[in-house]
């Protein structure tokens, strides 16, 4: 892939939609209108976008967890879409039986996660071998946090899928905390990737908060996949720069560690290498910045705007009838 | 019409959707070269080549999610426990994946995921569990448990073609003990119908599986011993669960026994006795009996098998005890 000064435009527009829907959540969980949980993806943007953009949304299929709401829009997601169905209103994709980004949108080629880390993995790979029996490929992308990497099914599905060669990426964002606990206490590997060797597929550990870095290398993996070379996992190292989710003040993780990792803001840091490059001027990036925001927050309000679902969607398609 | 064990009767109808629909395929844990730990695959890979009976590695999550996958994207899998015992291994992808994504999502999921399950074959704790009700109370998973060769091809043809998720509990103890005549070809039967294997006024007995067989035994045995006429009822699906069927013959007998080879505490028949307190209350002429297995995993050795699982002299007990009250 070799990206060109359009391709970083859109990087940085999906970046900051991002940054900004996250922004606009969080005014939304502070105002106290937002229930359930609101998983803050602070410093996972260029995993979530630079991952996706790897991907060809037509042919290809995505997996995301609860911190890639980078990659929906890379998908093609519009944001009224994405906020109905976070907050459970009329019209949602689940009818108001879920929420957050746990929906799927077949044409979009997104099908989102459950709340059970690493329970969709095998599932990706069994979209993908259903293609392959047809002698199609198409990859799946999906992810899982340094600490859902140590579910069980991970470990099944990554062995499945490199057995049969299936052109499946797994992103293993690498966010330093599960919840409250740190790398130390999950794993005793050097490196997430380490773990490719053993089940005999290609692995790899980038900086998760350089965008192009990490859209190159998952670009390699889908020609790998798209060769017929099997599986990649790309461990994309970086930090998650809130609590598990907005209730939890993450007093646990060491502020010096927030203080270090801030320096390496994937946004920040991106918007200051276009501007560096005079792709775009700061003035329109804050621009676009400002827009994206206020778009954000006028899509929150239609959306409040919008009652519950009614009652009786509660009783009906536990089964697909016919 | 063929006669066919029920063994046999599963794979007829296996192979005759996997003949009529390129969708259907089987994935499981040595079911291509060694045909399946019972040979219920045998021939199956040279008919239908490595691309529609795949050999998985020893990994159920990974068979029963792989299987989600593949529907998700226009398949449809029918992926093998080697044992049900060992579906405890997919459970997760069962229950939290494929049981929610109807309601969640309102897309199909069309799997079924099939295995010989029971006891009184002398196994173990581990290869002879009657699990069926675990997903029964887990929603949004269809339950079928045969107990004749022409329900077993018909209600497979039946679960291959549904568009839900549906677990197919194969009792391996019936596998090659019974035979029957099979329709060949299309032989369909439809989930959510009770069948009322033996007309009976006196004592109805509920069942399913291997229960029925203990059942009509049991009813043999009265008959001829005290001339009691006793009705067996095979449910066959527990979800979706026939309860006017069920109630009809409870409304003609006012006498019931429910029967199953599961444990009893938490087991169906509880579910079956609470329809009929709820629905037929006035029609009982007495109190509803069941018969299950004692609440412990299934021991080995067969003094102790024999003793907690049913049989039909349990059976044939508790049908007396009803008729006497």
């Amino acid at each position: 892939m070799k990206l060109t000064n359009d391709d970083r435009r859109v990087l940085l527009k999906y970046m900051l939609m991002a940054r900004e829907f996250d922004n606009a959540m969080l005014r939304l969980y502070r105002q106290g209108k937002a229930f359930g949980g609101v998983y803050s993806q602070l410093g996972n943007e260029a995993t979530s976008v630079g991952s996706a953009y790897a991907l060809d949304t037509k042919r290809d299929v995505l997996f995301p967890m609860h911190r890639n709401i980078g990659s929906h829009f890379v998908f093609g997601q519009d944001v009224d879409t994405l906020m109905i169905n976070h907050l459970a209103r009329e019209g949602s994709q689940m009818r108001g039986t879920d929420g957050t980004g746990h929906y799927a949108d077949p044409e979009k080629r997104i099908y989102g996660n459950v709340s059970h880390l690493g329970a969709m993995i095998p599932v990706a790979a069994g979209f993908s071998m259903a293609d392959q029996l047809r002698g199609i490929t198409t990859v799946s992308m999906t992810y899982i946090g340094d600490g859902g990497s140590q579910v069980g099914e991970v470990h099944e599905a990554l062995n499945f899928a490199a057995v049969r060669k299936l052109p499946l990426i797994l992103i293993v964002e690498n966010n330093q905390y599960a919840y409250s606990t740190p790398n130390s206490s999950e794993f005793a590997c050097e490196k997430l990737s380490d773990r490719a060797l053993g089940y005999g597929m290609a692995g790899v550990t980038i900086d998760g908060t350089d965008v192009e870095l990490v859209a190159q290398t998952c670009s390699e993996a889908v020609e790998r996949a798209l060769r017929g070379d099997g599986p990649t996992i790309v461990e994309c190292v970086t930090m998650r720069m809130r609590g598990h989710a907005e209730h939890d003040d993450f007093a646990y993780v060491p502020k010096e560690l927030l203080e270090e990792w801030k320096l390496k803001d994937p946004v920040e840091n991106y918007i200051k290498k276009i501007v560096a490059k005079k792709i775009m001027s700061a003035s329109d990036i804050q621009a676009l910045r400002d827009k994206t925001l206020s778009d954000m927050i006028a899509s929150i309000d239609r959306t409040l705007e919008i009652p519950y679902p009614a009652a009786e969607e509660g009783f009906k398609n536990v089964f697909i009838e016919g | 019409m063929a006669v066919l064990t029920y063994l046999e009767a599963i794979a007829d109808g296996i192979r005759h959707e996997m003949r009529a629909d390129e969708r259907v395929f089987m994935i499981g844990e040595d079911i291509g070269v060694y045909g399946g730990a019972f040979k219920l695959t045998k021939g199956f890979l040279d008919e239908f080549g490595s691309n529609r009976v795949i050999d998985a590695p020893i990994s159920e999550a990974a068979i029963v999610g792989a299987s989600i996958g593949a529907a998700l994207n226009g398949m449809r899998p029918v992926a093998e426990m080697q044992f049900m015992d060992f579906v405890t291994n997919g459970f997760n992808q069962i229950v939290t994946v494929a049981g929610t994504t109807a309601y969640r999502w309102g897309i199909p999921v069309p799997m079924v995921v099939r295995g010989p399950s029971g006891g009184g074959v002398g196994a173990n704790p581990f290869h002879s569990r009657n699990s069926e009700n675990w997903f029964v109370h887990a929603t949004g998973i269809k339950v079928v448990c045969p107990a004749f060769p022409d329900d077993a091809k018909g209600l497979m043809i039946s679960a291959i073609r549904d568009n839900n998720p549906v677990v197919f509990y194969e009792h391996k103890g019936l596998y090659r003990k019974i035979k029957g005549e099979v329709p060949e070809g299309e032989h369909v039967v439809p989930f959510g119908k009770v069948r009322v294997v033996r007309e009976g006024t006196d004592v109805s007995v509920i069942c399913y599986g291997s229960a029925v067989h203990m059942a009509l035994e049991a009813a043999d045995m009265l008959e001829k011993s005290m001339s009691l006429s006793v009705e067996v009822v095979d449910i066959r699906t527990l979800v979706p669960f026939d309860e006017e069927g069920v109630l009809r013959s409870v409304r003609k007998t006012g006498r019931v026994v429910v029967v199953h080879e599961a444990s009893l505490t938490g087991g169906f028949g509880g579910e079956i006795v609470a329809r009929i307190s709820d629905k037929a209350f006035t029609f009982l002429d007495a109190p509803v009996k069941r018969v299950a297995a004692f609440d412990s995993p299934t021991p080995f050795a067969p003094t102790l098998e024999k003793a907690v699982l049913p049989n039909a002299d349990k059976v044939a007990e508790a049908i007396r005890e009803v008729a006497a009250f």
